[in-house]
């Protein structure tokens, strides 16, 4: 596994053996969401921008407002990048948003206790999930399928009602901006574009990283190479519950509030973010960059579709299934070039 | 399945037939009913109508039969279908769309053309999850994710975002009239179990079905047209989803394009996982989806009933999921019961090396993890 990835800059030149080369790169779906981003973008300068799209803060609100998605989306990367699949995302954050609001507001433990704990949790959940998957043989499918029941119905269990919090430290840790010059950013943003960049360092530059590619490659061989091939599978499980804990801080701090309802259905939000960023669901190949520009595009489909102001919200849905399927069908493309 | 061993008694033949665990899991949670409620199984007359927690089991839980009638036939070519639940919400949008713009809404044939419009509609999109899969060779999970993303989009569409309430008599009798004293929704779950099971039982569809999904490639070498048949089953899966909407529209007289069937994929391939067809493909069994259908929807109706917290209704679903799948996983029983069944894990160890994936498209699912027993 290749560990060099440069932010992907379409070459200029045009001549048909390049373009051959170019299309069997396993950057270029990376490119193709990069280079769809910038262009969304520049639609949306040249349509908004009397409304003020060109904003560097509009910029900046993308990884405000979707920063709790990165961090899930990263989690999801690893798992899909090693051939498995991660459904109890979504629950695993609305389950974090009520855990913690439950413990700040009705058991008075200081915010800087319960983030560990949270996390903890998270962690804890995916790596049964893993333990499960690994050594009972069950298919991640189904064994995720049943964390989603199990988280969304624990958040019931803490209470049915939402639970808005109203903890001074909390507030104040929402409300911190850090000041860019030309914008800022919240706690939130700065810590999912932490998680993005250790994310990118384990999978490229550890061994970890390439056991990952290496079983979601190919299992059998992996497994005939002699990597520990169940260690690692829990691994992967055990990051994502720890990323959608993480997750599941972030969107609290950004909502303020545990509700038993939050985050219903973002689990595919996720898993299209990963796979518009480019990355195979039959894992092995893709990159967690990917996944930022995959984020980021769907941000900026909520952005523009809040500019338009007469669309309803149901485009979004709409919108992100198309993109959807064009980048399968462009995946499918590639992949059918790469074997003739 | 397994080799045969030094002890064959016949428990060990019961426990190893393929609904037996199926149908134990319901019988338990049907008798655990018993002491919370005594008149459990009595079924009562009152207008003419049965009445009973028995019949309304099987009123309630019969949209889901049909989503995983269809569902079984689809993860028996190996794929899986996403996307009923969205198409649960289009059909019943559409319909109720269409009844609500006629002046009359009790006509019987605008019932029927509003039916029908929903009926289509579904199955376009099963042919366009089918064409995505079988022609383009997109895995099915992720064919069928576009429409599930982007099918309540499509539902809120039609809707324009509203609740659409319709008052029509006709198209009350598909989820909540009643027909010979049976509720009517009966009568349809029956019609199409019967069908499928005619269709693949007494016809070699089923095995050509199964053949597709133990091996696609191999299949189609032996002259099978394997697209053809994974196009049918996808198509005939959202048929029946866009029934089940039909009938949930039609029973609370209103279209709901943001919650109408609102994780009903899951439980449908939760209700074919508890009745024993492999997520892997290669068989199935309609009589097993039916049965994990019921023992969903009973689940549901004990929670009820013995007067747990409703809010923990999930957590003893997520309870149930890890029961029964632990129960039919080979290893665990291995495990846990050790020399009982320690033959089977001693042909599933050999068997592991014989099931690697001979082509990218038989691994859609994850990594193999059960061997197509």
């Amino acid at each position: 596994m290749s560990a060099t990835t440069q932010s992907p800059t379409a070459s200029g030149s045009r001549t048909p053996s390049t373009a051959g080369r170019l299309l069997g790169d396993r950057r270029l779906p990376v490119a193709v969401t990069a280079l769809l981003f910038l262009v969304m973008y520049g639609v949306g300068l040249s349509r908004y921008q009397n409304y003020g799209f060109g904003e560097p803060q509009v910029f900046l609100n993308l990884f405000i407002d979707n920063g709790y998605l990165l961090v899930a989306a990263v989690g999801v990367t690893f798992v899909i990048l090693s051939g498995g699949i991660d459904l109890s995302v979504g629950s695993m954050i609305g389950f974090t948003t009520m855990f913690t609001a439950w413990l700040v507001e009705r058991q008075g433990l200081p915010i800087v206790v319960v983030i560990p704990m949270a996390l903890a949790v998270g962690a804890f959940g995916g790596f049964l999930m893993g333990y499960v998957i690994h050594n009972f043989e069950i298919q991640p499918f189904i064994v995720t399928l049943a964390g989603l029941f199990l988280f969304r119905g624990l958040c019931l269990v803490i209470s049915k009602e939402s639970i808005s919090i109203g903890d001074a430290s909390v507030s104040s840790m929402a409300q911190a901006q850090v000041s860019l010059g030309m914008g800022f950013l919240s706690i939130g943003a700065i810590v999912s574009l932490v998680v993005l960049a250790v994310a990118f360092y384990v999978l490229h530059y550890t061994r970890f990283g390439r056991r990952v590619y290496a079983i979601g490659g190919n299992e059998q061989s992996a497994m005939l190479m002699g990597l520990p091939q169940g260690g690692t599978k829990i691994a992967v499980y055990t990051v994502s519950g720890f990323c959608s804990a993480l997750a599941g801080l972030l969107f609290t701090l950004y909502i303020q509030s545990g509700d038993p309802l939050h985050a219903t259905g973002m689990e595919l939000d996720a898993i299209a973010a990963v796979v518009i960023g480019g990355t195979l669901l039959t894992g092995g190949s893709g990159y967690v960059l990917g996944t930022l520009f995959g984020v980021l595009v769907l941000g900026l489909i909520k952005s523009i579709i809040q500019f338009e102001g007469t669309l309803s919200s149901w485009w979004t849905k709409i919108a992100t299934g198309v993109l959807l399927c064009a980048f399968i069908l462009v995946q499918r493309f590639m992949t059918t070039r790469k074997k003739t | 399945m397994t080799t045969p061993s030094t002890t064959s008694s016949r428990w060990r033949a019961l426990t190893h037939h393929h609904l037996f665990w199926p149908v134990a899991v319901l019988v338990l949670l049907l008798l655990v009913n018993v002491p919370f409620t005594p008149d459990f199984f009595s079924v009562r007359m009152a207008d003419g109508h049965l009445y009973g927690s028995l019949v309304s089991i099987v009123l309630f839980g019969s949209p889901l039969i049909l989503v995983a009638v269809g569902m079984t036939l689809v993860i028996a070519t190996g794929g899986i279908d996403l996307s009923v639940g969205a198409v649960v919400a289009i059909t019943g949008a559409l319909a109720c769309s269409y009844i609500s713009d006629r002046s009359d809404q009790g006509a019987l044939s605008g019932v029927l053309l509003a039916m029908g419009l929903g009926l289509l509609a579904a199955v376009v999109c099963g042919l366009w999850n089918g064409f995505l899969v079988a022609r383009m060779g997109i895995q099915p999970i992720i064919a069928t994710l576009i429409i599930m993303v982007a099918g309540r989009g499509v539902a809120q569409l039609i809707t324009d975002g509203q609740i659409i309430t319709v008052n029509s008599e006709p198209y009350k009798l598909i989820g909540g009239g009643y027909w010979l004293t049976l509720p009517f929704s009966i009568f349809v779950v029956a019609a199409v179990v019967a069908v499928t099971v005619a269709l693949t039982r007494r016809t070699a569809l089923g095995l050509l079905v199964e053949a597709v999904g133990g091996n696609a490639e191999a299949s189609r070498l032996v002259g099978i047209r394997s697209r053809r048949i994974k196009i049918m089953v996808y198509a005939f899966c959202a048929l029946c989803a866009g029934i089940a909407g039909l009938m949930i529209s039609s029973n609370t007289s209103a279209a709901d394009g943001n919650n109408a069937g609102l994780w009903i994929e899951l439980d449908a391939i939760l209700a074919v996982v508890i009745g024993g067809t492999s997520l892997l493909g290669g068989r199935f069994s309609v009589g097993g989806t039916v049965v994990g259908a019921l023992v969903i929807q009973t689940l549901t109706t004990t929670i009820y009933t013995i007067g747990v917290p409703t809010q923990t209704n999930l957590v003893f679903k997520a309870a149930v999921v890890i029961v029964v799948c632990l129960l039919q996983s080979p290893k665990f029983r291995a495990k846990v019961f050790g020399a009982r069944f320690g033959a089977g894990s001693g042909a599933r160890g050999s068997g592991k090396q014989a099931a690697a994936p001979a082509d990218p498209a038989a691994a859609s699912e994850a990594a193999p993890k059960m061997e197509v027993s």
